[in-house]
Formats: C-alpha cells, sequence, structure tokens
C-alpha cells in the first residue's frame, strides 16, 4: 500500500468517525455538493439538450441548461433566401408541429404586401394549424408517461398521432414537413375525401384524450409527482415571457388564437380557452390535454363550413415585398411563435427574428429548478415541454 | 376582416395614446415613434434611457417580454453569397437606410412588450453607437431578458451593462466573431461557391448564343 492511498483511506475514515458523532449528537449532516450533468443525450430531453446541475444532496442548487447542441443560424440563413424558400427552413424550428410554423411567417410576408388569403385557403390553414397542434402536442402526453416510468401512453400516443401525420400527408404529401403554405394561400386545394375522413380521425382523437385523462391524469403516483412541484406564478411567467399552455396553466386567460385578429379562421368558430390556477407541473399538463380535445372540436366546426372557392390569390410570379416592417406571432402548439421580418423591397427578408416559444419557455428552468429534488427535474422539463430545434433555431 | 378592422381606426386613437403616455412618462428621451394603424406601435428611444423606458412601459401595464434581438441595418457587402468567386467583386449600394421610427446608427436594440388585458404590443428601439456597443440590460425590468441579452452579445457583440454573466449561448466560447452581423460572411457560401453560379446549364433547345460556360 502506497502513502497516499493509506492517506485517502486514514481521511474517509475519519470523515465517517466524524458523521457518525454528529449523528449521535444530532447535528445536521454535512453534504457534499456535487455537479450532475443531464444530457445532452438523455430520452427525457427530447433531442440534445444539457443540463448542469449543482446538488447539493438530492436537492438542486443551481441548474442552467447548456444549449447551442443544434444551433442552425436559420436567421442568418433566412437573409440569403428568398421569401417562398424561407418556409422550407422554418418547417424545422418545431419538427412535430412543422406547418403551425409557416403560418405566422406567410401571415408576415401577407401583412407587408397587404394582402390576403381566400376565405377557403384560410378555412385550411386553420384545419391544417390544428392538425398539427394534435399531432404535436398528442406525442407530448405520451413521452409524458414515459418520463415518469409509464411505457403504455407512448404506444397509444403513436398509435392515435399516426392518423393525424396520415391526414396531413394526404393534403399536403409530407408528413412531418409539408412545406404547403404559399405567400397568398395554399400549393393545392384539399384531396376528395379528407372531410370525411377527418371526421373519423377527431372521433378517435377525442377518445385517446379520454383515455389519457383516465390512464394518466387519474394515475395516483402521476398525480404525487406533479402535482405542486414546479410551480410557476403568474407575474414570473409574464416576466420570462412564458407562452402557450405554461402561460395558461399559471393562471393567465391568454391566447393568440382568440385575441388577436388574424386573417385566420379560429374567430368564425366557438371554442373556450382552457386556464388552470395552480402553475404547477399537472396544471401545465392538463391544460394540454384540453387543448388536444379543444382542437378537434376546432376542426369538427371549421369542416361543416369551409367555404368554396380558390385557395391561391392573385400574386405575381416573383415575389418582391415592399419596404417595412411586420411581426406576426400565432399560437402555435409550444407557445407564441413568431416572426419579425424587416423587409427592404428586396426578394427576401433583410433581417428575420425568429421568436420561438420554447427559447422563453427554457429560460425559465434556472428559476424554476433552484430547490426542487432530483427526480422532480425531469417531471418539471418534461411539463415544460420543449423541441430542441426550437430552442437552438 | 383585418382590413375592416384597419378601417374602423382611422388614426388608431388606442395605439397613439400608449405613444402619448410614454413621452408623458420619460419626456423627450423618447425620439421617434410609429403607428401603423390596427397593428403595431414602434418607439425608439435614446440610448441612455433604455432601462428608463423599460420600467415605464411595465408601469404602463406592459407586463409581457416577448423577445429582445437587435437589427444590423448595413446592407450586406456580400449580397446573397450567390456571387461567382471568379468574376470581380460587383459594387453595392452601402448606404444605411433605418426602419421605422427612424435611426442614427448601423445597429438597433430592439424588444417587444405585450398589454396582456388589451392585447397591443410595442416593439421598443434604441440606437447603439459602432465605438462602445453597450446599452444598459433589462434584466431589472424583465427577468427574462436575460438569455435573450446573451444571446443578442453573442451574434452582434452589442454589451449589456448590468448583465450578470455574458456568455455565449450557442457557440462555443472561443467562437471569433459575431456571427448575425451583416459583415459576418455566410460561411457555407464562402467555402464552396453558390451551385446556381457554376452549374449553368444551357436549357434544352434554348439558344447557344451566349456561350453556356463549358468549364
Amino acid at each position: 500500500m502506497t502513502s497516499t492511498e493509506s492517506l485517502i483511506d486514514r481521511r474517509q475514515l475519519s470523515y465517517i468517525a466524524a458523521q457518525a458523532a454528529d449523528a449521535r449528537l444530532n447535528v445536521e449532516l454535512e453534504t457534499e455538493g456535487m455537479t450532475l450533468n443531464i444530457g445532452p443525450q438523455h430520452p427525457a430531453t427530447h433531442g440534445t439538450l444539457r443540463i448542469i446541475a449543482r446538488l447539493d444532496g438530492e436537492q438542486v442548487v443551481w441548474a442552467e441548461p447548456s444549449c447551442g447542441y443544434m444551433h442552425r443560424g436559420y436567421e442568418k440563413l433566412t437573409e440569403v433566401r428568398t421569401y417562398p424558400q424561407v418556409t422550407a427552413l422554418v418547417n424545422r424550428i418545431d419538427w412535430l408541429g412543422s406547418f403551425a410554423n409557416e403560418v405566422p411567417f406567410i401571415l408576415a410576408a401577407e401583412k407587408l404586401m397587404e394582402i390576403e388569403a381566400p376565405p377557403r385557403a384560410q378555412w385550411i390553414r386553420t384545419i391544417l394549424f390544428e392538425l398539427s397542434r394534435i399531432a404535436n402536442v398528442s406525442l407530448f402526453l405520451g413521452d409524458l408517461g414515459v418520463q415518469l416510468g409509464a411505457i403504455t401512453p407512448v404506444f397509444m400516443a403513436f398509435r392515435d398521432r399516426e392518423y393525424v401525420l396520415n391526414l396531413i400527408e394526404g393534403a399536403t404529401g409530407g408528413r412531418f414537413h409539408p412545406n404547403f403554405d404559399r405567400i397568398g394561400g395554399l400549393k393545392e386545394d384539399l384531396p376528395a375525401g379528407f372531410v370525411d375522413e377527418t371526421r373519423v380521425v377527431m372521433k378517435k382523437l377525442r377518445n385517446f384524450c379520454d383515455e389519457m385523462e383516465n390512464l394518466l391524469f387519474g394515475n395516483e403516483i402521476f398525480q404525487s409527482r406533479t402535482r405542486g412541484i414546479g410551480v410557476i406564478p403568474k407575474d414570473v411567467a409574464m416576466q420570462y415571457g412564458l407562452s402557450g399552455a405554461n402561460l395558461r396553466a399559471s393562471g393567465v386567460d391568454w391566447d393568440l388564437r382568440r385575441d388577436q385578429t388574424l386573417p385566420m379562421a379560429w374567430n368564425k368558430v366557438d371554442w373556450k380557452v382552457w386556464t388552470h390556477p395552480d402553475g404547477d407541473s399537472f396544471a401545465r399538463c392538463w391544460v394540454r390535454l384540453q387543448e388536444v380535445r379543444e382542437s378537434t372540436l376546432i376542426v369538427d366546426q371549421l369542416l361543416d363550413n369551409i367555404p368554396s372557392g380558390p385557395v391561391m390569390a392573385k400574386v405575381p410570379r416573383i415575389i418582391k415585398v415592399p419596404e417595412g416592417e411586420a411581426w406576426v406571432s400565432t399560437e402555435n402548439p409550444l407557445g407564441e411563435m413568431g416572426y419579425y421580418v424587416v423587409s427592404k423591397g428586396d426578394l427576401g427578408p433583410f433581417r428575420t427574428k425568429i421568436r420561438s416559444a420554447s427559447f422563453n419557455n427554457i429560460s425559465i428552468v434556472p428559476w424554476v429548478l433552484k430547490g426542487v429534488y432530483v427526480p422532480d427535474i425531469i417531471t418539471i422539463l418534461a411539463s415544460l415541454y420543449f423541441i430542441l430545434g426550437d430552442i437552438d433555431r | 376582416m383585418s382590413t375592416d378592422a384597419v378601417a374602423a381606426i382611422p388614426g388608431d386613437t388606442l395605439r397613439e395614446r400608449i405613444v402619448d403616455d410614454l413621452r408623458s412618462a420619460i419626456g423627450d428621451a423618447l425620439v421617434d415613434s410609429f403607428v401603423r394603424p390596427g397593428d403595431d406601435v414602434w418607439v425608439r428611444v435614446r440610448t441612455d434611457a433604455w432601462r428608463a423606458a423599460g420600467l415605464a412601459l411595465r408601469a404602463l401595464g406592459f407586463d409581457y417580454f416577448c423577445f429582445l434581438s437587435a437589427i444590423d441595418w448595413m446592407p450586406s457587402p456580400f449580397g446573397k453569397g450567390e456571387d461567382d468567386p471568379t468574376a470581380p467583386t460587383p459594387e453595392r449600394d452601402d448606404t444605411i437606410t433605418q426602419g421605422y421610427a427612424g435611426g442614427d446608427t448601423r445597429m438597433q436594440v430592439l424588444a417587444r412588450v405585450v398589454h396582456p388585458s388589451l392585447h397591443v404590443g410595442v416593439n421598443v428601439k434604441c440606437d447603439v453607437s459602432d465605438a462602445d456597443p453597450v446599452v444598459e440590460s433589462w434584466i431589472p425590468v424583465f427577468a427574462g431578458a436575460n438569455w435573450h441579452e446573451r444571446e443578442t452579445h453573442e451574434m452582434f457583440g452589442i454589451g449589456f451593462a448590468g448583465h450578470p454573466d455574458l456568455r455565449n449561448m450557442y457557440l462555443p466560447s472561443d467562437f471569433e466573431g459575431h456571427p448575425l452581423r451583416k459583415d459576418f460572411p455566410l460561411l457555407a457560401r464562402i467555402v464552396k461557391p453558390w451551385p446556381g453560379i457554376v452549374d449553368v446549364e444551357p436549357l434544352p433547345g434554348g439558344s447557344d448564343d451566349e456561350e453556356g460556360d463549358a468549364e
């Protein structure tokens, strides 16, 4: 035995002895801090988010996400693209609800050009927008189970999400990246049989929501692991710019589908904005579940009265957008997704600021993880719900 | 539908009142403003009043922090990166023209805050000098500005006085340059010339008078 080893040995022994003495004296045990690295490859992070957490025993003292593993520089890339080419890029920001990413950018370009899509195109846009929300959030509900140790919900989610993806593929030709929205309307009209098929699928999805509500949200383990965990009060949520279900779960009645006048069809139908007063992990998950169900009802109502007519307005073959600045944001599956487009009257944007929902939603992580226990880190991250492409862009 | 909404508010008293309220709160620190009726408000504030403008907007009820970023108004010296590398560099217009609410400098910081019950947003801009690109941090106004300022510092090289930790958000810490500045070339188009330039194929049946380059 070398001398250093015996030294370590002696130190350890004296440490244990001191601890035992402390325990006898009923003194609080001294714990040693440690740094826990979660990710970049972790099943709970939907991609490559790395979280560095400084622990004291089981409690988080300080935690900080480390982004950039998927930074693709879309803001820079839009500056060398033409307006119609940008939709292919922004499809890949939130890849689970791709169509919803295209809409605000196209609306911003249309606002600068002072044109509006024909009513039929607005209707179909809204339907596809809600379908991508259903596809996105149903996967969240399945994934939520996995992160809490239940494997069944994810199979159910993938099964039912497939029906929605088939619909999106049927209408647009792309399962994940439709690239279907055009300045002035849509690429094509709906295929034959889309309306009837969608009705059937919406019924299946409502069934899925009921199953999830019973299986997951009624589960005692699920409730005890999410209720009262990761509480975000209203004013903190507003300061950090949280949006979507995360904001509504903190009791803020805020939905950009209702609160703005956009050339879309949401204000033509009757629906409800769900909020929850608690602001904890359970509330965030619960609001999302209700929103999927509400979305199926929106789609059903929209299918009843799709106006007839063209799906494309008259636009020039080569699109030049007049000089100006425009901001358009919509209520995407993850939250507020907006584009600040600066045009110099060119073929492509001069500058595009992409305000993605997950970047703001995840910037609250250092605040909300302070003081929580290690197993709750995963629950809180899962309930905040982010997509890596949406953080890093 | 939205055109009707614009017609219904000819002068947009709501948004003009917001500008007036802000002007009475921060005085002549509000340099310029622009209102597009029924749509949005732009204001430009003096650089030294950046934080004061944020606090004044919060006092007016603009509690929701949307984003903070910057704009580099210089036209790109590289165009769209589609130039033929063998041809002489084309001449480009390099006059800097700022957007709504004007400006005097090449770079401007831009932030957006929203009123949660009126559902009206305000885009706040302020000039950033080239020699000393520093503005006050907005963290005391909105805690969520932290990450946005880190991102802006990394991408534009604008400093934020009072920010605790302006580490890089995405790029390695030893990365040189600020990618979203216009004078930072898009490297993908530098290392490999734009294929649209070199792979010009003559159209089938088209006239070959123009000497479609062989090599």
